[in-house]
């Protein structure tokens, strides 16, 4: 009485395509497809007795950049264009007026910065300045430490920064990376300032 | 029999859809991937500016966002056309920014609220105004870790470079 042998069905599989392109769909509406990137700061907390540091800075430590309500760029008094803004800001920090950056190789100008320690660069903004505007300054002067310290790291071993930073991130501490990293820092400290919004119109 | 047979196997099988659901699931599987959930309910146009200087937000949780910006169009009649700062899902006032964050930092662990971020999603034409009071009001609850939301400058010139 050997019966035949009975064959298994198949599945229809017809409605999975279906349930897939229902789960696409759902995915498409409901993500975005934008990372969240941007330009990392950090502003100065609120002190109710403010120490007089103003006095201490001497004038030509300070790079003073002010966006008017045109959009218009003044940089140490004078008329710029963004465009030259990167250069003028790292001639500034480069400057190396006292000598004591063994690094640096600037011109050493008696009229700007001692050393990129004591640099520091004040942004101000009017309150109609537009965001875009301030964001495209911030970055230009970001960038201009951005490629000092690209430069000095390649001078000393042959990386770029951010090369340097992604090994000091992943190294032990007191280890050879996390110096570099130290080190750059150190010589060029990342000292952006912004004054105490104005309300002038 | 034999020549009825014959005729129907001429006929074109059906073509096989089995590999479809396989393509689609790609597909899903690449949104799953590539996106993120999509938080909030925009009720502000957000273009963001772009910048070269951009870093990652590498700790989503310690995130809280700001956004600002014109109300869209659906919401103009109630809120105006001038740029508004929403917060969640709500468009709120400036001086409401500061509990916000006090509330998003209290559900953080502990040890890790010095590490909160706010991310300031803005867009290019909102005023310096505006966003200086935020950041006033970040300042008075001590949230000083902020970011400016950018979009990546896609510079030809650089690519150029480093394709050489």
């Amino acid at each position: 009485m050997a019966r035949k042998k009975r064959e298994i069905a198949e599945i229809n599989a017809g409605s999975m395509a279906d349930i897939a392109f229902l789960l696409l769909i759902f995915f498409l509406v409901t993500t975005t497809m934008d990372i969240d990137k941007g330009l990392n700061r950090l502003l100065p907390p609120i002190e109710e007795d403010k120490p007089e540091i103003q006095d201490q800075i001497k004038e030509k430590n300070i790079f003073v950049v002010v966006i008017n309500a045109n959009n218009q760029l003044l940089v140490e008094n004078e008329y710029m264009e963004i465009s030259e803004l990167r250069e003028s800001a790292m001639e500034f920090i480069d400057n190396n007026g006292d000598g004591s950056c063994m690094e640096c190789g600037g011109d050493q100008s008696p009229t700007s910065s001692d050393n990129p320690k004591k640099a520091i660069i004040s942004i101000s903004s009017d309150r109609g300045t537009s965001y875009d505007m301030y964001v495209s300054v911030t970055n230009e002067l970001m960038a201009a430490y951005h490629e000092l310290r690209d430069d000095l790291c390649m001078r000393k071993w042959g990386k770029d920064y951010d090369t340097i930073k992604e090994e000091a991130k992943d190294a032990e501490d007191d280890s050879e990376a996390k110096d570099r990293y130290k080190y750059v820092q150190e010589v060029y400290p990342l000292l952006l300032s912004e004054a105490e919004p104005k309300s002038v119109g | 029999m034999s020549h009825i047979k014959k005729e129907k196997a001429r006929e074109t099988p059906a073509v096989s859809t089995a590999s479809l659901p396989d393509i689609v699931f790609m597909l899903l599987f690449f949104f799953m991937v590539a996106t993120t959930m999509r938080e909030v309910e925009l009720k502000v146009t957000v273009g963001k500016p772009s910048a070269t200087e951009i870093q990652k937000l590498e700790r989503k949780d310690l995130v809280c966002y700001v956004y600002v910006g014109a109300p869209k169009t659906d919401y103009q009649a109630k809120f105006g056309t001038e740029p508004r700062v929403q917060l969640d899902d709500q468009i709120a006032a400036v001086s409401e920014v500061g509990f916000f964050v006090t509330q998003v930092r209290s559900d953080i662990a502990e040890a890790e609220q010095s590490k909160m971020t706010v991310s300031i999603k803005a867009d290019g034409n909102v005023k310096m105004g505006l966003i200086s009071d935020i950041k006033q009001e970040l300042r008075q609850v001590n949230a000083l870790l902020i970011n400016y939301s950018t979009q990546p400058v896609v510079d030809a010139e650089k690519m150029f470079e480093s394709n050489m």
